[in-house]
């Protein structure tokens, strides 16, 4: 590797000291499973051409590289391209993960997927998965998350999966994933835990983020198609991280790109107030490395080590740990994590959706207003990319709020 | 080590042995509601037959447990029940009681109190054991040597989806006893003990002359019959929470316990408790 970044995880799933595999034994062995399951379909064309195909017909991939003009000109300050994953069917780039898994899934013959969903949209992708493969299907989200991200939870149950709503913590991400282990702990022989992030035990954050990778092997040849040249910096918002890692991954070996990770900075800097694990040096407070869900990473807690509630407007992002790839991507000042605040997001919703027709998600606003806050200070002839990871017809109900205020 | 364990958890389960009578392990998780009302379990327990007692310490994400432990965590951690609170418990009981206890977490409490420091108070308090539900063989390199270097037993679980070199792997790391979970799932009471667990039991005797306790699902004096000639314990956890949660004050709580220990021992002395005679040809290093 030229710039020395360790890109790949060790025989142990670890990324540095971070990943692993935290879980109670009666997972182990299907990990293992998983692991093999993983590497064989990895090596088998079959496999991969059924994917692409998918990937293609099914999705709509390749998505477009599209050049922001408007937004560019108002900003005054870079060439900005936005990677158009809100684009793909089901609305995120969730979608790319899921198609991967589900095929995973049949491969190692269980009929039954699980998965645990923030903000709708893994849920929705899972759902629509399983539906064009055949597979039962159960989803787990927080009650909140049921409350502020209702249209996703009738799209899944509109594509024939269960909808369990966990009401235990703080009803959100964090809970429905404990939940979902516990299925899966109880149901290991049928089913596969689809897990949406690049979270969790190993071989998780290594599957989730090859599955993902085609959002940067995409973009690389898009922008050098475009501008004949790499981008200066990437942005992508980070809330376990797989579109982050998926857009920065193809590009660790380029030396002059940089990469920023946002995370959601919610309504303060203090512990229970956001959902910032890497952007301490913005003065976000709590995180500390710790186990959480099978992995060693950054996680928001106390001193006692009980993991803390979290608050983001942004219900894919609103979670206390983050990828164990990032914690290591963040370790070495390969890439760089920062945070946006609630009214920043909403804001910059605002903007991208007036001077270039699109309403993202709100996750991907996070990323946007990073951009908004840099380019004026950056220079014209520069290069950026943008992961625009989503969209926002789901968010419509919360943006109205906003808007009334 | 050799898995033969020189804490007061080997001694019992020696002892246990020569009588051939099933061992009762109780689990309770502490500070729910509160530490005090812990202690006066713990010593009730002891005097109504438990053979060791595993004392959860709260986690706000306990992956392994179905809900009537994660509503015992959340009690006790609404309390302010921390690592640390029981470690002082513990060092309360050990002046009036020398049952074995062992420490049943997951790892992030620990790890955030600093393996060497835990392993020093937890030793120092008069715990014997460890057992944290989410750290297998594979990620607890530098866990072992810091609690064997202290004394304390090192408690891995088996599942039944453990292969046979895993079976092999959690023996040799597994120190006092082996936790067999009985069923793939979480922690709860349940009405019948699966059909295939004598067929797992025999699979893990094949690796290991360790004691075997079994868990999970276990709540009745006839689950523990059952197991009188198939394990050297059983371990009881929900069913014990459910008295507490049905209890209408903390005294009422920890007669009631007690008295479900009591049946549950009875049932351990006087069920299908002896030794079958597969026993000892197993005993037989493999």
């Amino acid at each position: 590797m030229s710039t020395g970044t360790q890109t790949w995880p060790d025989a142990r799933g670890r990324f540095g000291p971070y990943g692993g595999r935290y879980v109670p034994e009666t997972l182990m062995a299907p990990l293992e499973e998983l692991e093999r399951a993983f590497a064989a379909a990895s090596a088998d064309p079959g496999f991969q051409h059924e994917l692409a195909a998918l990937l293609r017909d099914f999705a709509g991939r390749p998505t477009p590289l599209q050049y922001a003009a408007r937004l560019t000109e108002r900003l005054g300050g870079p060439r900005i391209y936005l990677k158009r994953e809100d684009l793909l069917h089901t609305g995120a780039h969730k979608i790319n993960n899921c198609l991967g898994q589900g095929l995973l899934a049949v491969r190692m013959g269980k009929r039954r997927v699980i998965a645990e969903t923030g903000a709708g949209q893994h849920g929705v992708a899972t759902a629509t998965v399983a539906a064009r493969l055949g597979l039962a299907c159960t989803v787990y989200m927080g009650t909140e998350d049921m409350e502020r991200q209702r249209l996703n939870v009738e799209r899944m149950r509109m594509l024939g999966a269960e909808v369990i709503g966990v009401a235990a913590g703080s009803r959100t991400l964090k809970d429905a994933i404990n939940e979902a282990m516990r299925d899966w702990v109880t149901n290991v022989e049928t089913t596969h835990y689809l897990l949406g992030s690049v979270l969790g035990a190993h071989p998780y954050p290594l599957l989730v983020r090859e599955f993902q990778r085609v959002i940067g092997r995409e973009a690389r040849q898009q922008i050098l198609a475009a501008e004949g040249r790499l981008p200066d910096v990437l942005f992508a918002c980070v809330g376990g991280g797989s579109n982050a890692i998926g857009l920065f991954y193809e590009f660790l070996d380029d030396a002059t790109v940089r990469m920023v990770g946002v995370e959601a900075g919610g309504r303060g800097t203090s512990l229970g107030e956001h959902a910032a694990r890497l952007a301490a040096a913005r003065g976000y407070t709590g995180a500390r490395p710790g186990v959480l869900q099978g992995t060693y990473t950054h996680v928001l807690q106390n001193e006692h080590g009980q993991i803390a509630t979290t608050h983001s407007v942004s219900a894919g992002l609103d979670y206390p740990a983050v990828g164990p790839e990032h914690a290591w991507l963040a370790e070495q000042g390969r890439a760089e994590y920062t945070a946006v605040c609630d009214e920043e997001a909403i804001a910059a919703a605002r903007l991208l959706a007036r001077t270039e027709g699109i309403i993202p998600a709100l996750e991907a606003a996070h990323a946007v207003a990073e951009l908004i806050r840099r380019a004026p200070k950056m220079r014209r002839e520069q290069v950026v990319l943008l992961n625009l990871s989503g969209r926002g017809d789901k968010d419509m109900e919360i943006l109205a709020r906003y808007r009334e205020r | 080590m050799d898995g033969t364990s020189q804490t007061r958890i080997g001694r019992r389960f020696a002892e246990l042995a020569e009588r051939g009578e099933l061992g009762l392990v109780a689990y309770i998780t502490a500070g729910d509601p509160a530490l005090e009302t812990t202690e006066q379990i713990v010593l009730a327990i002891e005097q109504a037959g438990a053979d060791v007692v595993e004392l959860g310490v709260p986690f706000s994400d306990p992956i392994a447990d179905g809900p009537t432990i994660q509503r015992a965590s959340e009690r006790a951690l609404r309390s302010g029940t921390t690592l640390a609170g029981v470690l002082a418990l513990v060092r309360r009981l050990r002046a009036k009681t020398e049952v074995p206890l062992v420490l049943f977490s997951y790892f992030n409490p620990v790890l955030q109190m600093g393996v060497e420091r835990f392993a020093e108070q937890a030793a120092a308090a008069g715990a014997d054991g460890v057992l944290l539900t989410d750290l297998t063989p594979e990620e607890a390199g530098p866990v072992r040597p810091a609690l064997h270097a202290r004394g304390l037993d090192t408690i891995f679980l088996a599942a039944p989806t453990s292969t046979p070199e895993r079976l092999r792997r959690l023996a040799e790391s597994s120190t006092g006893f082996l936790y067999l979970i009985s069923r793939t799932g979480v922690t709860g009471a349940r009405e019948q003990l699966p059909a295939e667990l004598p067929e797992l039991i025999r699979r893990v005797r094949q690796v290991t002359t360790l004691p075997l306790a079994v868990g999970f699902g276990i709540s009745q004096p006839g689950h523990v019959s059952v197991l009188g000639g198939l394990a050297d314990a059983a371990v009881v956890g929900s069913a014990l929470v459910d008295e507490l949660e049905r209890a209408a004050t903390a005294d009422a709580a920890v007669a009631a316990i007690a008295e479900r220990v009591r049946l549950l021992k009875a049932a351990a002395r006087h069920g299908m408790s002896q030794r079958t005679p597969a026993r000892p040809a197993l005993q037989e290093p493999q």
